[in-house]
């Protein structure tokens, strides 16, 4: 493990966080912007504004139109990404480090000086509906969004991308709402890693960002989650199932304890579920668990996909082997988890665009980024007593349990 | 960078480029078999095959080799295309030596009855998995259509029907033809020892059996047309649309490259523009695919049933255009740097040196290093682009659509 890894931090006076970790084996710059603009701000009714938005807000910002915008990004050979989360809007992006400033000061029109212009609303919206068409095609995507819906409350549960009654609804006026009463220097978060020099950096972020207005925060509504048990009929060869259970968030002191459970079960080819299913049965092709996590509460989701005839023994087997994971561990699959852990961390140390949303990612959750020596103590403090008191204390039970396909299952969950 | 070459008696090759700036070492045997070395009767049997690799050997127990591979904590896969089938390890440089071990052995599999059985029924279940992702099942009807006649017609997956009737005999005689030590490249990128490589190489592949295989690879004629599969309860229209282009071996690889960008990257390209951003489609984009004697211009969209028939229309515009007006000095330009940064990007990682220097070396015989790669996009002009064009236009020769249409009223 590297003992030299940097990390600044620097919080502006208007509230932006920008974090730098400079990277000296790389020729490339990689950034991280989260936008406090995400869907749990949508308006009731209206899901799938920051959707719209986050395609909307490129088309035009400062003193290029959408096409000049482009252009420019094009030619900074920025490889780019934005999107809507839950909480934030995100753009990301990678070049080579000396394109970087010139990529930033897009990035500061864009989330400042959008143009909004009504003339591109209608390819901005017939944008959001057609990824929502192709999610209904592919219902591997979809149950898991759907899984989501049913396992966490509303607005945190529900589909960023929004919903098709939703984005048909909604207006220029209403998204540039959200625009102006979303996008805040405050809780934005900033984060860069690359061949990158700091004290430049602060500087030119400053620049650029510094005058970003503050605004209030703005509020959300909670709402009911979905039932626990569903189906949603659908014409395909395959049963799409579902499962997802508590557990605890990224800021959990126990949260690296939830990581080992789940990776004992799906934590490589050798771990219990892709072994029981897949490898003993031939029960499917696709089958793992992950945890996911808000800030405040954490899931551990599960998926398989798999042949309608057999989808009730996936079904069967796969509960069998969440429940019995309490039964105990053993040592070397702890050992597995800690080995596939350490790799992962170093050869993190590889990439300026793991590390951009790496440390972006953190500063949400912790309020500060955690090093990857400290992550890698923690793990390896790791013992299958902490393991087995973890999964004691956060059992799987209390199933949100939901299937895709032709037809529904049952599920059985007696003594195992 | 250094590069590293060499060359067991048995023909195995070794090629391997050494970057001290990275902490870990990818690898990868790169074997040169494929759907297009199939037979209609063993239809599906090299990716059959690539799953039975992970099912062990006399000295590893499928178990052991999913075990290991995860105590040295490899990120690892396998892949199967029309043409080569790749098996690849990322590791830290200390387990090397077990993982070349593991690697080299696996790729002798046992085949046993049983483990052949149980496997073929996650294979059915991938095949079923792909029947519900219209995008594979388009790529695959397309690909059908255009090569009909000519080896890279053959489905990867196989079907349910040759799958279902392969029988573990027929894998074995297939494997005994395709695995010989004359058809498997080994390569290696990142931070490792040259000296050791060879070594471990000699130890764990020089018993491998000597010996290669031709591949008929004439260049395919493709006579095109129209395919529609009526997929009712489909959101969405699926098409694919094919056209010849350079091989593999062909000296305007690199302009087909940028071309591709150019008509139909994800992002600033002409399709882009005239599709994705005004809302006619979700998607839009073009790529070149190249292969042994052979390449192909692919041309994916997907978007409402309705617009469909508008859409070809504008990808014919489109095509029209380019094919008569060329392209710009400015999209040339923009071109080059979207690719030369995608190029430095993906070449920080050995795994992605790795992709690139395996590929290089079975379709060419050539090392290229990042700084090759970049001197050759900054050198490509306007006058290859002409003559690429000249000799390959963009052409709507076959298409291939899945989705509530029953027919393209003749815009096929």
């Amino acid at each position: 493990m590297p003992q030299d890894q940097q990390i600044h931090a620097h919080t502006f006076p208007n509230g932006l966080t920008l974090l730098i970790e400079p990277m000296a084996e790389v020729q490339s710059a990689a950034f991280t912007l989260m936008v406090p603009a995400g869907s749990i701000y949508d308006p009731p009714g209206g899901e799938g504004c920051a959707a719209i938005l986050s395609d909307w807000i490129t088309r035009g910002a400062g003193p290029r139109d959408s096409m000049q915008l482009t252009n420019a990004l094009d030619n900074l050979g920025v490889q780019r990404n934005e999107g809507a989360g839950s909480h934030h809007l995100s753009f990301s992006g990678a070049t080579l480090a000396e394109h970087l400033p010139a990529a930033l000061r897009l990035y500061a029109d864009i989330v400042q000086r959008p143009h909004l212009p009504d003339d591109q609303f209608a390819a901005a919206q017939a944008g959001v509906e057609q990824t929502l068409h192709a999610i209904e095609d592919e219902p591997r995507q979809k149950v898991m969004l759907e899984l989501r819906r049913r396992c966490y409350d509303a607005p945190w549960g529900l589909p960023s991308e929004g919903t098709l009654e939703g984005v048909a609804g909604l207006t220029p006026n209403v998204v540039r709402a959200h625009f102006e009463r979303c996008s805040r220097p405050r809780e934005a978060i900033l984060g860069i890693a690359g061949h990158v020099e700091p004290r430049q950096l602060v500087e030119l972020v400053g620049e650029i960002f510094g005058g970003w207005r503050e605004a209030p925060e703005p509020t959300w509504k909670s709402g009911p989650r979905g039932p626990a048990r569903d189906h949603i009929h659908h014409d395909s060869t395959q049963t799409q199932i579902g499962v997802a259970y508590d557990s605890v968030p990224y800021c959990d002191d126990g949260y690296y304890a939830a990581w080992a459970a789940v990776g004992v079960l799906s934590g490589g080819m050798s771990s219990r579920l892709f072994t029981e299913v897949r490898e003993r049965r031939g029960l499917c092709y696709s089958v793992y668990a992950s945890l996911n996590s808000l800030r405040d509460q954490g899931r551990v989701l599960c998926y398989a996909g798999t042949t309608v005839e057999r989808a009730q023994e996936t079904l069967d087997v796969t509960l069998a082997e969440l429940m019995r994971l309490g039964d105990g561990i053993e040592e070397s699959e702890l050992d597995r988890c800690k080995a596939r852990a350490k790799s992962s961390l170093i050869m993190q140390q590889e990439s300026s665009s793991s590390r951009a949303s790496s440390m972006a990612r953190d500063w949400y959750h912790l309020g500060r980024v955690a090093t990857l020596e400290e992550v890698r103590r923690k793990i390896e403090m790791l013992t299958v007593p902490i393991l087995l008191d973890h999964i004691h204390a956060h059992p799987a039970r209390d199933f949100t349990i939901l299937t895709v396909g032709p037809e529904p299952l049952e599920v059985h969950l007696g003594v195992s | 960078m250094e590069f590293h070459e060499t060359r067991l008696k048995n023909g195995l090759q070794i090629v391997a480029e050494r970057s001290t700036s990275v902490q870990s070492v990818a690898l990868g045997f790169f074997v040169r078999t494929g759907a297009r070395d199939e037979t209609s009767a063993i239809s599906g049997v090299s990716h059959f095959l690539e799953h039975m690799v992970f099912k062990g050997t006399g000295r590893h127990s499928a178990d052991d080799v999913n075990r290991i591979f995860d105590e040295v904590g490899a990120k690892y896969n396998a892949s199967t295309s029309e043409e080569l089938t790749l098996f690849y390890a990322a590791i830290l440089p200390e387990y090397l030596p077990a993982t070349l071990d593991l690697l080299a052995d696996i790729i002798y599999p046992a085949l046993r009855q049983e483990d052949f059985d149980m496997e073929k029924k996650v294979i059915l279940e991938e095949i079923g998995m792909y029947d519900d992702q219209p995008t594979f099942t388009v790529y695959e009807k397309a690909m059908q259509a255009h090569f009909a006649g000519h080896p890279l017609s053959y489905s990867i997956l196989g079907t349910n029907d040759s799958v279902g009737g392969l029988t573990a005999d027929q894998m074995r005689a297939y494997h005994q033809a395709r695995y010989t030590a004359g058809n498997i490249v080994l390569a290696v990128a990142g931070n490792f020892d040259w000296g050791e490589i060879q070594r471990l190489a000699e130890q764990h592949c020089g018993g491998w059996p000597a010996g290669a295989t031709e591949r008929q690879a004439d260049e395919a004629r493709p006579t095109g047309g129209a395919t529609v599969l009526a997929k009712p309860n489909s959101m969405q229209q699926h098409v694919m649309l094919l056209s010849p282009a350079p091989a593999a071996d062909h000296p305007l690889r690199f302009a087909a490259e940028l071309l591709s960008v150019i008509v139909g990257d994800d992002t600033g390209s002409r399709m882009y523009w005239d599709l994705v951003d005004p809302g006619h489609a979700e998607t839009a984009e073009l790529g070149y695919n190249e292969f042994d004697g052979s390449g192909a211009f692919l041309c994916y969209f997907g978007c409402l049933p309705e617009e469909t028939l508008n859409n070809l229309d504008r990808v014919q515009r489109i095509y029209d255009d380019v094919n008569r007006g060329g392209v710009s000095r400015e999209e040339l330009v923009q071109a080059q740097n979207k690719v030369a940064s995608r190029i430095v990007l993906r070449g920080e990682r050995p795994m992605g040196r790795l992709s690139s220097l395996g590929h290089n070396w079975i379709y060419r015989r050539e090392y290229r290093s990042v700084a090759d790669d970049l001197k050759t996009v900054q050198s490509v002009t306007l006058d290859e682009i002409r003559q690429l064009l000249d000799i390959y236009p963009l052409t709507r020769l076959t298409t291939a659509t899945i989705g509530p249409l029953e027919s393209l009223n003749g815009h096929g």
